[in-house]
């Protein structure tokens, strides 16, 4: 057997790695199995281009790989769980910017006027994907670190603009083809950087998650066009299976949040906050606002307590508070159950992720569709840092930007707490009405402080 | 490279593309997070492409794009790998004796709330 056959041979163990590790994390069970079985065929693939014949600087190669590894473990290792989206959105990011280097070294290396037309364009086709995935994710990655603002940035004509860039790469780029102004791809990699900034710009709070999905996917199709200008099979195939399933994943998490994925890319969610006119409300209407025992009163003697976790408890790391209250609860005889979700905190199964660390009984999550009827029969929802999730003009405001998207029925709860840092609106910037119902408490304050506050009331009764 | 060899490439991406799209049609939305997660570290196999250019470059500029295309590449797949493993850890089966694995995979279904 030849090298080369060695080569192809353990690529294709790779493929065959690469699918049954998107398999393999499709299920709760086999999810760790498949990310494992992923980094076996990773690492067999990145060992065997080593013997790749010609291949040479050996030590910058593993230089490089050295500098990337120092820098990324200790990233991925100590950030905190509420920071995962950007992080993902940042390794995604300079995969990317990978792949668009690489077409483009190739592009440079030929000498002029050799490569044909086809080879032309799947080098546009890495350089340019590669570059919106790239600047795109550094966006997203901003908005989620809120490095800028999360709010949807819009100015008149903003998609006529984005058109004309669009158009204006895909000219260049059928010019660069049929001619041999090779300079010009220097113009198409700078407007497709602008693109994916343009791109990212109007897509507003909540909705990035599904945008770092779709960028995701983005970065797969540019590695398999690079992987078609290298002649790697590996490349083309992993890249294809990502771009493939990304996109399909990006569907799934759009419709989950009753949204369709047009909806989210051009609409500016969030936009029109001021047009509903929440601002001077605030102000004249009253709220109820309780101290801690009030509250641990309502809940001590309640039957029934379904708990509406949000990002508000991720951020403040409240998940182990929560579970101590919830223990101190069912010791009392109160039936306490979560009511998750799907996009509650920053990404499709943050609070699931969250609350399993803390130990929370798998039994007691419930899924939206399964929750919302235990509403009806609970005594209190407590509404620990989520908002949008909840706000009823999801059902009620055809108006509303969230209008569409399912919540959680929390306003068909008996009594409804809502502990908050303060009457801001959630992260899409949307009043919400339920504040002022009658049967709403709030409850100030740091989500972990406050429950820490309520543990020790219950404690004291 | 000759004809034949880019429509065995694209051979290749079309048929890679069916069984994306298949082999995740069905999924938990408590796991959408971590299989984009996943997806995120499998296109890090771009680190083979990078590998290959600055294996194969002459002159500076070359060995430039190649040395960072392989240090960006580096951090994609071994960011990627390490934080879907950490937010997975999370799911594990947890010790009490009462939760076996059985039982785990039995309510598992029930968290399909996701779209259909």
């Amino acid at each position: 057997m030849s090298l080369g056959t060695g080569i192809r041979l353990a690529d294709l163990i790779a493929a065959i790695c690469f699918v049954l590790a998107l398999r393999g994390l499709t299920g709760p069970k086999t999810a760790r199995y498949g990310n494992l079985l992923g980094a076996g065929g990773m690492t067999l693939a990145i060992a065997i281009t080593f013997a790749t014949n010609g291949l040479t600087h050996f030590l910058l190669i593993v230089g490089a790989m050295a500098i990337g590894t120092v820098i990324a473990v200790p990233a991925a290792r100590l950030v905190k769980m509420t920071a995962m989206p950007q992080m993902v959105a940042a390794f995604n990011g300079v995969g990317g910017g990978a792949a668009a280097l690489i077409a483009l070294a190739t592009f440079l290396r030929a000498p002029a006027g050799s490569l044909a037309v086809y080879e032309v364009v799947e080098v546009l086709l890495g350089v340019v994907i590669g570059c919106v995935s790239f600047s795109g994710s550094c966006i997203a990655f901003a908005k989620l670190q809120e490095i800028m603002t999360g709010r949807p940035i819009t100015y008149p004509g903003q998609q006529v603009w984005n058109g004309i860039v669009g158009v204006a790469i895909l000219g260049l780029g059928v010019t660069v083809c049929v001619s041999s102004f090779n300079w010009l791809v220097a113009i198409v990699l700078v407007l497709a950087l602008a693109f994916g900034v343009a791109f990212v710009l109007p897509v507003g709070g909540a909705d990035v998650p599904v945008l770092i999905s779709l960028l995701n996917s983005f970065t797969g199709l540019a590695v398999a066009a690079s992987g078609f200008v290298l002649h790697s099979v590996v490349l083309v195939v992993a890249g294809t299976l990502v771009g493939a399933s990304g996109t399909l994943l990006t569907q799934m998490m759009s419709r989950a949040m009753g949204r369709s994925l047009p909806n989210i890319l051009f609409s500016a969610f969030g936009s029109v906050i001021t047009a509903t006119g929440g601002a001077e409300g605030d102000t004249t209407r009253s709220v109820r606002s309780a101290s801690a025992e009030d509250v641990a009163i309502l809940l001590a003697y309640a039957n029934k307590v379904i708990v509406v976790p949000g990002y508000g408890l991720a951020v403040a790391q409240a998940q182990h508070t929560i579970r101590e209250l919830a223990d101190l609860l069912e010791s009392r005889g109160v039936q306490v159950i979560y009511a998750i979700h799907p996009v509650a905190g920053r990404m499709p199964g943050h609070m699931n992720v969250l609350l399993a660390e803390a130990n929370v009984p798998y039994e007691q999550l419930k899924e939206m569709d399964e929750a919302n009827p235990e509403f009806q029969s609970a005594d209190v929802a407590l509404v620990v840092g989520a908002n949008d999730v909840v706000n009823p003009a999801a059902k009620n405001n055809p108006d509303s930007p969230i209008y569409g998207m399912p919540i959680l029925a929390v306003d068909e709860a008996r009594n409804i707490v809502f502990m908050k840092r303060s009457m801001r609106p959630g992260f899409a910037g949307i009043d919400n009405e339920l504040l002022f119902d009658p049967k709403t408490t709030l409850l100030f304050g740091d989500a972990k402080d406050s429950l820490t506050k309520v543990v020790a009331a219950i404690k004291a009764l | 490279m000759n004809g034949g060899d880019i429509l065995s490439l694209i051979t290749v991406f079309v048929l890679a593309a069916f069984v994306g799209f298949e082999v995740i049609a069905k999924v938990p939305s408590t796991l959408h997070t971590p299989l984009m997660s996943g997806t995120n570290a499998i296109h890090g196999v771009v680190l083979v492409g990078a590998m290959l250019v600055l294996g194969t470059a002459s002159g500076t500029s070359q060995m430039v794009l190649g040395f960072v295309a392989v240090v960006l590449a580096t951090l994609n797949v071994v960011g990627g790998f390490v934080v879907t493993d950490r937010m997975l850890e999370m799911f594990k089966v947890r010790k009490p004796p009462k939760v076996s694995a059985e039982s785990v995979s039995a309510v598992a279904p029930s968290t399909e709330g996701g779209p259909k």
